[in-house]
């Protein structure tokens, strides 16, 4: 066949009605795409496909030599372990609340911010916070975990700091109370800025005639603010937080691997970082990966929850 | 009325400003405490207590080790393989399969799409992840840092976004004059997607030069550790020992302290350098990213 031909038979294809003649015509017309598209799908087969098939383990006990397909099944044993063991409901409650408190503390700061700079009248004053907030975002987690750990210790600048108002220095990382606060603050610093550019492209939309109605009808800047440009962008936050519930297990485990020690697992160790743990570091590989698989399914239900209720609630989702 | 309205307007800038000036503040200090205490003399900084206004005491001694750090000219070496080989790979398959994917007529493309997107919100997880890179053959290789990351799913859907918004009419002309799909994907798409090119490189690479975690986990041999690798073992687990060598264990802590801060200024200046450059492409990537994939 000629290299024109694919190109060219659009009508016909559309025009047959069957089921296996339009599936003839398309692999005739596109051949060439799906023969593009070959490394691609062969890269999701292996990279992604390929380890949800070897989530079974999960339901095995897997040993190396057997394979997957040889281990033995064991049904829900790991998942009885897993629930009925002393870690389940430390490393659930503690991946909840550092979830929600990411949600209550590191949701909103972004938002803040986008409102706070889009009120800004000076261009460059403009310009010059941008440019300074954006920057901790690229530095790297490994450096930014290393200053974390370098301005928490005993004789750190942090401590530096309080000891002016007569608190004695102790290493924080060390403290299990101080480990939550450290994490987040952490995260806002280093992100509040790159994550409100979203909010600010989405300011950049709302129509201005409102304000000028506003202004004319008396409404204050704050006035102004709540009642104009915080619902401009709404159905930017609700998108943003559905994201956010879709991932609310996923707690950043990178940055707790390497800022948590066996100290302050009680307040510290979440699932995700538990999987590393007990599957890569101590070779439980079956058990680690039920206690990934859960946390995988509970992900899931938390963003078809969150898209469906805003769904159902402000007509806005994801799909 | 108005007149109250231009005082409280006026108390409302003054506020909103002085927020955005303690932010400025608060961001940039700890990046300048590294700077000033990386110059600083070793035994002056461990004795100082609070802030740095100013480099205390001038030594380069901690450049002079961090530079002398097989280790890390060696994880600057494997990054910048990572970096070169690893976006170039993402670039070729991304572009590709956004390309297919934004093409109309396609009978399975949705099918695909579903396929792929799936996979943002669904994982087999991280154990089964690593027991595939093993059965591939990839441990110990510097192509796991590559090839299991090889799409970024966010990515493509950015890219077939932005593909899907090119007029078709472009291409009917060069489907007219005989071109294939290659030839209209580089001739025509590629070259008018200039901007979301320029984003997707510069949010692959950032990910390339941060990655750490799975580099820890597939590399065992510590002569392919990227340069991340290299600063988690100074910074995180606190090992400058083999940098200060020779010096007694006093010494060798107070020395220790400033390679930290070298080493963190050596990591992070050339990004920090190119990144006011390339920023106006960032913001323009996640405002692309912000359209509904």
């Amino acid at each position: 066949m000629s290299k024109l031909a694919p190109l060219s038979g659009y009508e016909t294809a559309a025009n047959t009605n069957s089921f296996r003649h339009r599936f003839i015509r398309d692999f005739k017309l596109n051949r060439l795409l799906y023969f593009m598209m070959i490394p691609v799908m062969l890269y999701y087969v292996i990279f992604h496909y390929a380890p949800m098939y070897g989530a079974i383990i999960a339901f095995k006990d897997f040993s190396p030599m057997k394979g997957i397909i040889g281990s033995d099944w064991v049904g829900l044993q790991h998942f009885q372990d897993f629930f009925s063991s002393y870690y389940f409901w430390r490393i659930l409650k503690n991946t909840v609340v550092i979830s929600v408190y990411s949600i209550l503390f590191m949701f909103p700061a972004p938002i803040i911010l986008a409102l706070l700079i889009n009120e800004v009248r000076n261009q460059t004053f403009k310009r010059v916070v941008q440019t300074f907030s954006y920057m901790p975002y690229f530095i790297s987690l490994v450096v930014i975990c290393g200053m974390i750990t370098d301005f928490t210790n005993s004789n750190g600048i942090i401590n530096s700091l309080f000891s002016w108002l007569g608190y004695d220095g102790t290493a924080m990382l060390q403290k299990p109370g101080l480990f939550r606060p450290i994490y987040i603050l952490s995260e806002i610093w280093q992100k509040i800025g790159w994550e409100s550019i979203i909010y600010i492209a989405a300011l950049a939309g709302i129509d201005q005639e409102q304000y000028e109605a506003a202004r004319i009808d008396g409404a204050s800047r704050l006035k102004q603010m709540l009642h104009i440009t915080l619902p401009g962008i709404l159905p930017t936050i609700t998108i943003m937080f559905i994201l956010r519930m879709g991932n609310m297990l996923n707690v950043g485990f990178e940055k707790i691997i390497l800022l948590y020690s066996p100290v302050t697992y009680e307040t510290a160790d979440v699932i995700s970082s538990f999987v590393y743990r007990k599957g890569l570091l101590e070779f439980g590989w079956s058990y680690s990966s039920a206690v990934g698989l859960f946390n995988s399914v509970i992900n899931l239900i938390l963003l078809i929850s969150a898209n469906y209720i805003s769904r159902r609630v402000n007509k806005t989702s994801l799909w | 009325m108005h007149a109250e309205n231009g005082l409280r307007n006026k108390v409302f800038d003054i506020i909103i400003n002085t927020v955005l000036i303690m932010l400025v503040i608060v961001t940039l200090y700890p990046l300048l405490y590294v700077l000033f205490a990386s110059f600083s003399d070793s035994s002056q900084l461990v004795a100082n207590k609070g802030f740095l206004y100013k480099p205390l005491g001038f030594s380069l001694e901690a450049y002079k080790n961090v530079f002398s750090n097989p280790g890390i000219i060696k994880g600057y070496g494997n990054t910048l393989f990572i970096l070169i080989v690893g976006v170039t790979l993402n670039m070729f398959l991304t572009a590709i399969a956004a390309y297919v994917l934004s093409r109309r007529n396609v009978m399975w493309n949705s099918l695909f799409t579903l396929l792929i997107v799936f996979t943002m919100f669904f994982h087999g997880g991280l154990i089964p992840l690593y027991l595939v890179v093993k059965g591939v053959g990839l441990i110990d290789s510097l192509w796991a840092t590559i090839v299991p990351f090889a799409v970024s799913t966010f990515n493509l859907i950015i890219m077939r976004t932005a593909f899907s918004a090119i007029p078709e009419s472009l291409e009917e002309s060069a489907k007219i004059d005989g071109a294939n799909h290659l030839t209209i994907l580089f001739r025509i798409i590629l070259p008018l997607s200039k901007p979301v090119i320029a984003v997707m490189v510069l949010y692959y690479a950032v990910e390339k030069w941060n990655a750490w975690f799975y580099a820890s986990i597939f590399l065992k041999d510590r002569d392919l550790f990227p340069l991340q690798l290299v600063l988690r073992e100074i910074l995180i687990a606190n090992s400058t020992d083999s940098m200060s060598a020779g010096a007694s264990s006093a010494d060798q802590y107070m020395i220790g302290e400033t390679i930290k801060y070298a080493t963190i200024i050596v990591a992070t200046v050339p990004i920090l350098c190119v990144y006011p450059f390339v920023q106006k492409y960032f913001e323009k990537g996640v405002m692309i990213g912000a359209v509904k994939g």
